[in-house]
């Protein structure tokens, strides 16, 4: 590379990477400058926004509701896409396109076509099972099909998979072994990956929760807005910066290890 | 399609001789298919069923003869302009960032940062988002304050944060990340050695995107671009916290005929419109799949 096209190249970066953190950066200071501002025109920047969180407690309770709701529909995910997944790979080759083009059917479905369907499903589910605002977790697990599939359809590319479970299989290990000890061991940094997806996308949802009456934490975000705009304002920048700080300090921790495939970086 | 947020992505060889196929081994997909069965394929079939169902529960097409109408046609469109322009726009921006995230360190800490940013980002709609942008350069914001202290108003005639244009510029606050993802993996595939041996036969600057990695990363480029238009044409949440009423787009269409506050809930009518939805978004993501298919053959 000559020395001028380097230059060119750094003038580039440092271009776009200044435009696109004014762009991204900008909205979040305001809304963090926003929930600070006093009641009045003159009077001074307080936190009363913020220390009005915890006490407002239907804000409160959205966001253990949500952060519940992220838990159980990764977990579900690891649990059901997952061991689904492999065994595709493994044992049912033949299927594994009929289950990308569902995994990725979501897609193209907009969520607010996909609830009008699932909506009757919910009503029948909390008259003759629970009315638990945990249930939308199924419905949740459907959004983030697309994205986890993708995460976990790389990460499977990237190491031996059938070399590894019949090493495994053939020192007598069984399947729950083989998942735990071997396959879950060695993608890692793609099983965080799906997991942060999911936490984001759940963080996020409002369309499902709004049209079905949950309450979750965007529903609840924009309830308190038409009472206290600058408290909601205030969750919904800590939710960002939330999903945001897990989401960097889960991508430190999943480089972690070299996948034992040494078929390169999974990440 | 490639994985979020995974830059290298390779597609394991099939098994091809196959273990022996048990029927027994048939059992271990069954609990995804009766889960996908009940929660996916259940709701599709209810939605196109219903949409053929008329009020006095005969089979018609009559619930889409309700679609015929000026103001529909107008929520379609307006989708339809607000899609493509931040489709375009998105694609064109973030294919530059990711262009510049491509050319740095692959296990640095920038690359890390805007790649979990845009996983963030990307998710982020709805009501958040409404309020960053109020926040910013609505009539109480701080850049439009600041502004308009320098004596320049953003709104001289109308506040169009609030009108379709102003959903375009938001709606580029999510399709700039989900184009970094999306076409990162694509900027991976492309090697120094092409650029090099493009040189070596005295090619240019010019030459090489023109000939070389223009046509390799075209394909993608334009398949990622229609996987934004059908992100933003099902995007619902932040126009939803932005205007309360009139159904400006057709997911605003949909949500005020389920929504019966008066009285005038309509199912099937809602019905239908998802159909139509879910057919718009359906054509544009066929295409995206012929072109993904595509590049994927030449990035391997």
């Amino acid at each position: 590379m000559t020395a001028s096209r380097r230059f060119r190249l750094r003038a580039f970066r440092l271009a776009i990477f200044v435009l696109a953190g004014l762009f991204f950066l900008v909205p979040i200071f305001a809304m963090l400058e926003f929930s600070t501002r006093g009641n009045d025109v003159n009077s001074p920047r307080n936190l009363d926004a913020w220390i009005r969180i915890p006490s407002t407690p239907e804000l409160a309770d959205a966001i253990t509701v949500s952060l519940e709701l992220a838990v159980i529909t990764s977990l579900m995910m690891l649990l059901l896409i997952l061991p689904t997944m492999v065994w595709v790979r493994l044992r049912l080759p033949g299927l594994s396109r009929v289950v990308e083009f569902i995994c990725l059917m979501p897609l193209t479905v907009p969520a607010i076509a996909l609830v009008v369907g699932i909506k009757p499903i919910y009503i029948w589910i909390s008259l003759n099972f629970t009315d638990s605002i945990l249930a939308l977790s199924f419905a949740y697990l459907i959004l983030v099909l697309p994205y986890a599939y993708r995460a976990l359809d790389a990460g499977l590319g990237a190491i031996d998979l059938k070399t590894l479970t019949e090493a495994a299989r053939s020192l007598g290990a069984g399947w729950g072994t083989v998942m735990l000890r071997v396959v879950v061991p060695n993608m890692r940094s793609a099983i965080l990956n799906a997991a942060l997806l999911s936490v984001a996308l759940v963080l996020g949802e409002f369309t499902f929760a709004n049209i079905m009456n949950y309450e979750n934490l965007q529903v609840a975000i924009q309830f308190v807005s038409l009472v206290d705009a600058n408290t909601s304002i205030a969750v919904a920048v800590a939710s960002l910066l939330f999903a945001f700080v897990i989401l960097i300090v889960l991508s430190f921790v999943g480089r972690g290890r070299v996948p034992v495939g040494g078929l390169g970086d999974v990440k | 399609m490639t994985a979020a947020g995974n830059p290298a992505f390779e597609t394991a060889a099939r098994p091809t001789s196959g273990g022996r196929r048990l029927p027994l081994s048939w059992l271990g997909v069954v609990p995804f298919f009766i889960y996908v069965g009940i929660f996916l394929l259940l709701p599709t079939a209810i939605i196109v069923a219903g949409s053929l169902v008329a009020s006095d529960g005969s089979i018609s097409l009559s619930n889409y003869e309700g679609i015929n109408k000026p103001y529909m046609y107008k929520a379609f469109i307006t989708s339809f302009q607000i899609s493509a322009v931040s489709a375009l726009v998105g694609a064109v921006l973030g294919a530059l960032l990711a262009y510049a995230v491509a050319t740095g360190n692959p296990h640095g800490f920038l690359r890390r940062t805007v790649m979990s940013a845009s996983g963030v980002i990307a998710q982020f709609g709805g009501v958040t988002l409404a309020f960053a942008f109020v926040a910013t350069i609505g009539t109480e914001g701080i850049v439009y304050k600041l502004l308009l202290d320098r004596g320049i108003n953003m709104y001289p005639d109308t506040v169009w944060l609030f009108e379709p244009s102003g959903f375009t510029l938001i709606y580029l606050y999510f399709q700039i990340p989900l184009m970094v993802l999306v076409f990162i993996p694509a900027l991976d595939g492309i090697r120094p050695q092409w650029r090099e041996a493009t040189e070596s036969l005295g090619g240019s600057t010019w030459h090489y995107w023109r000939f070389v990695a223009g046509p390799l990363l075209f394909p993608a480029f334009l398949g990622c671009t229609l996987l934004l238009f059908a992100n933003a044409f099902s995007a619902y949440a932040t126009v939803a916290a932005l205007v309360t009423q009139g159904g400006i787009i057709a997911p605003l269409q949909v949500q005020a005929l389920l929504t019966s506050e008066t009285g005038s809930s309509q199912p099937g009518l809602a019905k239908a419109l998802a159909v139509a939805m879910i057919f718009v978004v359906l054509v544009v993501m066929s295409l995206y799949t012929l072109l993904q298919r595509r590049t994927a053959h030449w990035l391997r």
